[in-house]
């Protein structure tokens, strides 16, 4: 193994460590956004922002704008509410959640690759 | 004269800067005629603002050139609104913003192929030696390859750098990568050929792997959104079902006004051919009316007066007026849209694992590249640096975590929408997983099995032996009620009863027109029967255990001709007036004509077959006999199927319950899969896991069969998505290379990965076409 191979080996494990921290590594917490009587989610390269809280029995409008042109995020998706939107780029749509149970429950893509949390207290 | 040319100029300029004018084109429904055109064109040019309208009848859309300054979406909708038509914005008619999104991909494909193909044709071994000078020439590449890297491939750009703030990774940002990594290096090979060339590397540039491989994916893409426009059409067949206006009779005039306006209580006429525009009763006149697009039922169904029409379904033959009962979301076909739409949302059980495996997908996919580069470079063949770049290139291409994260949903659509066209709709998406494990079907009998319209078929007087002679009589000489009498007291008492057996014994009375008295303190007693105090005496009409209860003997010759009624498959009620039993009234409810097959068609599924009721057991028996059933549980009383179903679920085996969804729902809730059939309009029925529109039996075993379908679909997809990954990901990393010296070219790659997400939605589609 020459010295070339060593910065390449290196680097290598290196590169690995950064991906594992980047992606998997503790992300500083996202502050759960309360969402009011109306709230807009901007969608580019995922949700922003990425958690809203509601609270329980009360009407609330979610509006989703998408920016991203990625086909990923053309569709949301929030299975416990049984909703399944498509999300026309750079226009609004919007969903209106009347939430009857506490807890957290996801909300994602139409292929499951970028996701948002939506708390009801 | 200066000043008021300057005043003119500035007016002009600010008049200018001012207009904000658009064109654009928007949906407009509601158009069933040539002159509805100039309607609609009228009224958005009447629009303050609006300097050109323009409607296309054939197209159904308005071509509208307004001032975004003078007026808004909203008022050209308004405009068009109050002469009865919807004109739709984009987020209204997302397939527009849909449409519009594949043009600009299909362009972008179109360009990027060809702009691709031009450098492959002068760079690629062999072909190239036919290619013009120019194309050879990698400074002429690079202008070409970075249109298709900076514009045809700008998406893949902008999803990786937003997604890459948010710290989350998606296929965008491996492709953004793998084609960043070959088209960097190209550049730096045209720009500095000599430092490779000291470093033992050719300086060749890959222009055309980074320029098809976007194309490619691109193209991928494309065909995925086509076919993915499949997989929701049972919802766009479902809202094209709506009719556009009703024919409504106010103040003695008929009137065609848009559906939107239609009110409950209205009345409508409907003539042949029509399409009945919302739910209703039928008030005046008949005739037949094809439901086939609602219930799935192929044969018309005969109307009458006070006989419940369907909006949307087809009037055949006769003109009739009909009243309003539903309308808006309450009809039936918007009850219908909605739960397909809400299962559509849902999601499956069998997802949860390829969900899992797509979080972590991406990063590890990176991973596994970043171990090949280093692997090929450290103990790969020479030259170390283009093979451990391409194979590294490779794997970030062929890497597709969008097959995993289609291959449910997509099977889902179109096993939902498909249900719905049979007349089956299916709650969600966990109860389309369920159906396929059922391995027992409990009936209830009254109302499921049977058609829930018993007839009194036997009134039976017996000898009076006590103080009930003093009741009043036809002919009072005789030992006996007369079957007049009989019925008369009966109906008197069921008067107030909700039961189904009730109805039958009120409407023989009506048809024998008998005169009713008047009852006081009546009484329901649930799974026993009812009391009451009828021309003074004491009145009781139930079973055997009613009697049991207010231990009442029952003679050994009506024990007899008890056992007869119900060997022939008839419900006996037994009649005490003052504590002594003076007749006997036998109900039969007729079986479905559907019952027979649709039974059969469970039990050669090797689905165990049982019927519930709270009938006596002879009575229960006889009747599945006829119906082809083998198990019975019999005189069980209402409040007790929900323990009855748990026991048959304790054998073992996953159950589905079969009820009305109303008397049924706690037994429906028990059931592993609880199935209701449909009553009226109603259709969202809440204790139920599906229900079924055509109240036929046969549909149970079409659920069951499509839910094992639509698994098997699911089941195929994921194999393949998760053993595509699986396997193409080490053939790209060079796996195969110690041993046949086989490595995949990153352009293969592509095409691999492009088609890998449309053969699991085709793969989908192929639902569409299954007949159960």
């Amino acid at each position: 193994m020459d010295f070339a191979d060593l910065i390449v080996l290196l680097s290598g494990i290196g590169g690995i460590g950064f991906i594992s921290w980047f992606f998997f590594g503790k992300k500083a917490a996202s502050n759960a956004v309360e969402a009011g009587n109306a709230i807009t989610i901007q969608v580019s390269g995922g949700y922003t922002p990425a958690t809203i809280q509601l609270q329980k029995g009360k009407k609330t409008a979610i509006s989703f704008h998408r920016t991203d042109p990625s086909s990923c995020l053309e569709e949301v998706i929030i299975a416990d509410f049984k909703i399944r939107k498509f999300l026309p780029l750079n226009e609004r749509v919007d969903i209106e959640l009347n939430p009857n149970k506490t807890g957290t429950f996801q909300f994602s893509c139409g292929m499951n690759m970028f996701h948002g949390k939506i708390i009801v207290k | 004269m200066t000043l008021v040319v300057i005043e003119a100029l500035k007016n002009k300029m600010n008049k200018n800067n001012s207009n904000k004018l658009v064109k654009q084109t928007f949906a407009l429904k509601g158009m069933h005629c040539a002159s509805c055109v100039r309607v609609n064109e009228r009224a958005l040019k009447k629009v303050p603002g609006v300097t050109d309208a323009m409607v296309n009848f054939a197209s159904e859309t308005a071509t509208v050139q307004y001032d975004q300054d003078r007026c808004s979406e909203k008022d050209l909708q308004e405009a068009v609104k109050k002469f009865g038509y919807a004109l739709l914005t984009n987020q209204q008619n997302p397939d527009e913003g849909k449409r519009k999104e594949l043009a600009k991909l299909r362009r972008k494909v179109i360009v990027g192929l060809g702009l691709g193909a031009l450098i492959v044709w002068g760079s690629f071994p062999f072909i190239m030696d036919y290619a013009p000078q120019i194309l050879k020439n990698y400074f002429v590449q690079l202008f070409l390859a970075s249109i298709v890297q900076f514009w045809v491939g700008s998406d893949f750009y902008k999803t990786t750098w937003s997604a890459l703030m948010n710290r989350v990774a998606n296929m965008d940002v491996l492709v953004a990568m793998g084609t960043s990594a070959a088209y960097g290096f190209s550049v730096a090979v045209t720009f500095f050929p000599e430092v490779f060339e000291r470093l033992d590397i050719m300086p060749e540039p890959y222009f055309d792997v980074a320029a098809i491989v976007i194309s490619l994916i691109l193209l991928g893409r494309l065909l995925e959104a086509r076919a993915k426009a499949g997989t929701s059409e049972a919802i766009k067949k479902l809202v094209g079902l709506q009719a556009k206006t009703a024919r409504v009779v106010r103040g003695g005039r008929e009137t065609d006004i848009p559906i939107e306006q239609v009110a409950v209580g209205d009345i409508i006429r409907v003539r042949p051919g029509e399409k009945i525009p919302v739910d209703g009763v039928i008030i005046e006149g008949d005739s037949a009316v094809d439901e086939s697009m609602v219930t799935g039922e192929s044969i018309p169904v005969e109307k009458q007066k006070n006989d419940p029409v369907i909006g949307a379904t087809i009037n055949k033959s006769g003109t009739f007026l009909y009243k309003a009962t539903k309308v808006g979301q309450e009809t039936m076909l918007a009850q219908i849209i909605r739960l397909v739409q809400e299962a559509q949302g849902s999601k499956a059980p069998i997802q949860r694992l390829a969900d899992t495996v797509s979080s972590y997908f991406v990063p590890i996919v990176m991973m596994i590249a970043v171990v090949t580069f280093v692997t090929w470079y450290i103990i790969g063949p020479t030259p170390a640096f283009p093979y451990a770049l391409i194979t590294a290139i490779t794997v970030l291409i062929i890497a597709c975590p969008c097959a995993m994260g289609l291959a449910t949903p997509t099977a889902v659509m179109v096993g939902v929408g498909k249900a719905a066209a049979y007349g089956i709709l299916i709650k969600d998406a966990e109860a389309l997983e369920k159906a396929q494990a059922i391995r027992a079907v409990v009936f209830d009998k009254t109302g499921t099995l049977t058609k829930g319209k018993p007839e009194v078929t036997d009134i039976v007087p017996l000898v009076i032996l006590s103080e009930a002679k003093n009741l009043k009589r036809k002919d009072p000489s005789v030992a006996t009620l007369s079957q007049d009498d009989i019925l008369r007291i009966a109906a008197s008492l069921e008067k107030g009863s909700e039961h189904p057996l009730a109805e039958a014994i009120t409407k023989k009375a009506e048809e024998r027109n008998i005169s009713l008295s008047k009852v006081e303190k009546f009484k329901a007693i649930a799974g026993h029967g009812i009391e009451g105090i009828v021309e003074g005496k004491k009145v009781l009409l139930g079973n055997r255990k009613l009697l049991e209860r207010e231990k009442i003997d029952i003679a050994e010759e009506a024990q007899e001709e008890i056992v007869t009624l119900e060997n022939g498959g008839k419900t006996v009620m037994l009649f005490t007036v003052d504590s002594s039993l003076v007749g006997l009234l036998a109900v039969a409810d007729t079986l479905k004509e559907s019952a027979r097959n649709g039974v059969e068609a469970l039990k050669r599924s090797g689905v165990e077959v049982i019927m519930i009721t709270g009938d006596n057991a002879r009575t229960a028996k006889a009747i599945a006999k006829e119906a082809g059933i083998d198990r019975v549980l019999a005189e069980v009383l209402p409040e007790d199927k929900e323990r009855e179903v748990r026991n048959v679920q304790h054998g073992g085996k996953i159950v589905a319950m079969v009820g009305d969804g109303v008397n049924d729902a706690p037994a429906l809730a028990a059931a592993d899969l609880g199935i209701a059939m449909g009553s009226g309009t109603d259709v969202a029925i809440e204790a139920a896991d599906v229900t079924l529109v055509t109240k036929d039996i046969l549909s149970v075993s079409q659920a069951i069969r499509l839910s094992k379908k639509t698994m098997r679909v699911i089941k195929q997809n994921l194999f393949w998505a998760f053993g595509y990954n699986v396997i193409l990901i080490p053939v790209a990393a060079g796996i195969l290379y110690p041993f046949f010296g086989i490595l995949l070219s990153p352009i293969l790659a592509s095409a691999a990965m492009a088609l890998s997400s449309v053969s699991v939605i085709t793969n989908s589609l192929r639902l569409k076409a299954v007949q159960v």
